[in-house]
């Protein structure tokens, strides 16, 4: 099949690209001590908060970016982006949420009236546009379950002592060069709460928008499930087509007690830029969780579509005896877009288990990377693990590369790993049109194959999502 | 004599070479063709050729289908219209599960006839009538397409597809190399039960011994790219004895 043919299936419109008109109070430029000052009054925060902020600050100050990962991009100015934007008018109840703020919620396909949701598919949604939470639905019902679902500002005065227990637990404050950013800076984001034995009754979700031009966005969200607890977690995200980069740099600290379960599962459809590497978000995001108890659950599932450049990790540090960690992962670099994704599996407890399924789908001139880490310290025994990365490219422009690293100190651990990488081919294609199936339906359905075993582990709902927002990244009919 | 579809004259190359020569061909509704000759004379080329496979370059000639050239028609047009070929090689599919794929292309079917497209319910009904007749175990619903079947298998699949597709003009290339004794019966038993006297059978084969359970109408020898013999049925047991170098050309 010719080439041209394949791209202009493959360069989908970018459909959430809209801008919300409102009028927004942002910062000029620039990063220094006043800044942070700034940020935590306008949070309201408490003391000790803006001094963990200011000694972030200092560490990040004296750390470098780092430039290890296979991607190419140019230079961040850190003095020439603005730290907070929000829109005017923000307000507690629904009723004075800017309608436009609303209508753009409904245009992303999120109701942010509990009214208008149905019975029995209920999601919480925390909306965050740029530097603030503008709205967290179905906390009160929540709060009668004793979960706590709130922004992470509100977390900050609300519930300090929980905060100051697991904030900067799993990462560290100054873990990496965009952790420590972020460790200053961050605006907003979710936090969590699950107490124990209790089952979340509702799913929960925080939708990231980044509106403002020129603008970072540095969200921190915290979610801890104690003992006995479960709860499942969702998180999407868009942004206005703009010429500019814009720099996305989150933190995602997860905590998980002795027999409870998280499911955290990320749709991520930041704008991608264009064909010739123009525009785009630049998302430098840390995210890690810890299985401290015995017999604790995470699971990672993320669909990354979006983005100009990614730099994400979601990883597990199983602690607890028996713990489990798994990752599910797809990932589409298209246009021009660069990738640097995977996950870092530490086993310490005894029996601890691992799976990772990476699914890369290159097309164009996108550059895939899978990274991995698989650590089995001295005390995991009977740690198991088992990997698989599996690559599609569409076309011969595009790229995609494997780097698993295995550090084992235990020799009797089971560590499997399998890596396929294979090319739509012309058979595949030519198969699916003798029975009348169009190329471009042949194409979708041969990548929807592809990454079953990922869509599979999302709730329903964000599984029917992600196969809607794949079809719109990669084949450009819709939209 | 009606003609479903003829061929006129047909070149065509693959790569540098040129494998079809000014082939002739018409084939009649309801009758059973066999195509038949050596290795290398061009068999699935012609049948490459009249699916519009990307391999193969037209360099002269004509394929027309009920009066109209299809030359120019996309692969999965030449599809819609009736043209089925069952692969030699059936290609694996992962992740594509075989009932979705199979109502996927029944339903393109159905809306291109302009008829109501089946949901998964029906469908599945219809599906598991043609499992049990050609001796397919019910897991074949939920397998992905191809992978990991065995030859056997990917031959009963392709067939299953036909019966389910209801196709007008059958193209089967090598449907019986791999096969064992029971195998070759179910797939024999599908390809009959689809004979109702109107639909066209190519059936593209080295050996005679798919001829026994399909009975051909007509056997066309081809050789060095061109057709160079046509006969009827008692021409079979001849090439048994003496293969393909005593025929003389018609």
């Amino acid at each position: 099949m010719a080439t041209e043919e394949l791209d202009k299936a493959v360069s989908g419109e970018y459909a959430l690209g809209f801008e919300i008109d409102i009028e927004t109070e942002t910062v000029p430029p620039g990063l220094d001590e006043s800044t942070i000052a700034f940020i935590s009054k306008k949070k309201e925060e408490p003391e000790w908060m803006l001094e963990l902020r200011l000694k972030a600050l200092k560490k990040w100050e004296t750390m470098t970016e780092p430039h290890w990962a296979h991607l190419t991009y140019e230079p961040i100015d850190y003095q020439s982006i603005s730290y907070f934007s929000a829109p005017k008018e923000q307000l507690d109840s629904l009723d004075e949420v800017d309608p436009k703020i609303l209508e753009a919620y409904e245009k992303l396909g999120i109701s942010l009236d509990e009214q208008k949701q149905l019975a029995g598919v209920k999601v919480a949604v925390d909306a965050v546009v740029d530097s603030v939470s503008v709205k967290t639905t179905y906390s009160e019902e929540l709060e009668k379950h004793g979960v706590i679902f709130c922004s992470i500002s509100e977390a900050i005065r609300d519930y300090p002592e929980l905060v100051k227990k697991y904030m900067f637990s799993v990462v560290p404050m100054a873990d990496n060069y965009f952790a420590a950013l972020n460790s200053a800076v961050f605006t907003d984001g979710t936090f969590v709460y699950i107490p124990k034995g209790v089952r979340c009754p509702m799913e929960l979700s925080t939708y990231f928008r980044i509106n403002a031009i020129n603008t970072g966005q540095f969200e921190r969200t915290l979610i801890i499930a104690d003992e006995g607890s479960h709860v499942s977690y969702n998180e999407g995200c868009s942004a206005p087509t703009r010429d500019d980069h814009q720099l996305h740099a989150a933190v995602v600290e997860l905590i998980i007690l002795k027999d409870a379960e998280i499911k955290y599962s990320t749709i991520q459809n930041w704008y991608p830029g264009d064909e010739t590497g123009k525009g785009g978000i630049y998302n430098f995001v840390t995210k890690r969780a810890i299985c401290e108890g015995e017999n604790a659950k995470v699971s990672w599932t993320q669909v990354e579509t979006g983005s100009a450049i990614t730099w994400k990790y979601p990883s597990c540090i199983l602690k607890g005896d028996n713990s489990v960690g798994e990752f599910y992962s797809v990932a589409v670099t298209t246009l021009a877009q660069q990738a640097d994704t995977g996950t870092k599996m530490i086993h310490i407890g005894k029996n601890t288990k691992s799976t990772i399924i990476s699914k890369g789908i290159s097309a164009m001139k996108g550059q895939n990377t899978y990274r991995g880490l698989v650590k089995i310290a001295n005390s995991a025994v009977g740690a198991r693990n088992y990997s698989e990365c599996d690559s599609l490219l569409i076309g011969s422009e595009c790229g995609a590369h494997t780097f698993p690293y295995l550090e084992s100190k235990d020799t009797q651990g089971q560590v499997e790993h399998e890596a396929t990488t294979s090319k739509i081919s012309d058979e595949q294609l030519f198969y699916l049109r003798q029975r009348g199936i169009t190329e471009e339906d042949a194409v979708s359905m041969i990548v929807h194959g592809f990454c079953k075993q990922v869509f599979s582990q999302l709730p329903m709902e964000y599984a029917v999502e992600a196969k809607a927002l794949l079809e719109l990244t990669l084949e450009g009919s819709v939209g | 004599m009606s003609t479903t579809m003829k061929i006129e004259n047909l070149q065509a190359k693959i790569g540098d070479k040129q494998i079809l020569k000014g082939l002739n061909l018409e084939l009649e509704p309801g009758k059973v063709h066999a195509i038949m000759g050596p290795n290398g004379a061009g068999k699935s080329t012609l049948s490459k050729a009249i699916v519009g496979h990307y391999d193969i370059e037209i360099l002269g000639g004509d394929i027309t289908y009920k009066g109209k050239s299809i030359l120019e028609m996309e692969a999965e047009e030449r599809a819609l219209e009736g043209v089925f070929l069952s692969f030699q090689h059936p290609v694996e599919i992962p992740g594509v599960n075989n009932a979705y794929f199979l109502r996927t292309a029944l339903n393109a079917k159905l809306k291109h006839e302009g008829k109501d497209e089946l949901n998964a319910a029906e469908f599945l009904r219809e599906m598991k009538k043609h499992l049990e007749m050609l001796g397919m175990k019910s897991d074949m619903i939920s397998r992905s397409l191809n992978e990991g079947f065995s030859g056997g298998e990917k031959k009963r699949n392709e067939i299953l597809q036909m019966l389910i597709l209801e196709p007008e003009v059958i193209i089967l290339d090598e449907i019986d190399s791999g096969l064992d004794i029971d195998a070759l019966r179910a797939v024999s038993e599908g390809i009959n039960k689809m004979k109702d006297g109107k639909r066209t059978f190519l059936v593209i084969t080295h050996y005679s011994r798919i001829l026994d359970y399909i009975e051909p109408d007509y056997i066309h020898v081809l050789k060095d790219g061109k057709v160079i013999k046509t006969a009827g049925p008692e021409l079979v047991p001849y090439l048994e004895e003496h293969g393909y170098d005593g025929i003389e050309e018609d």
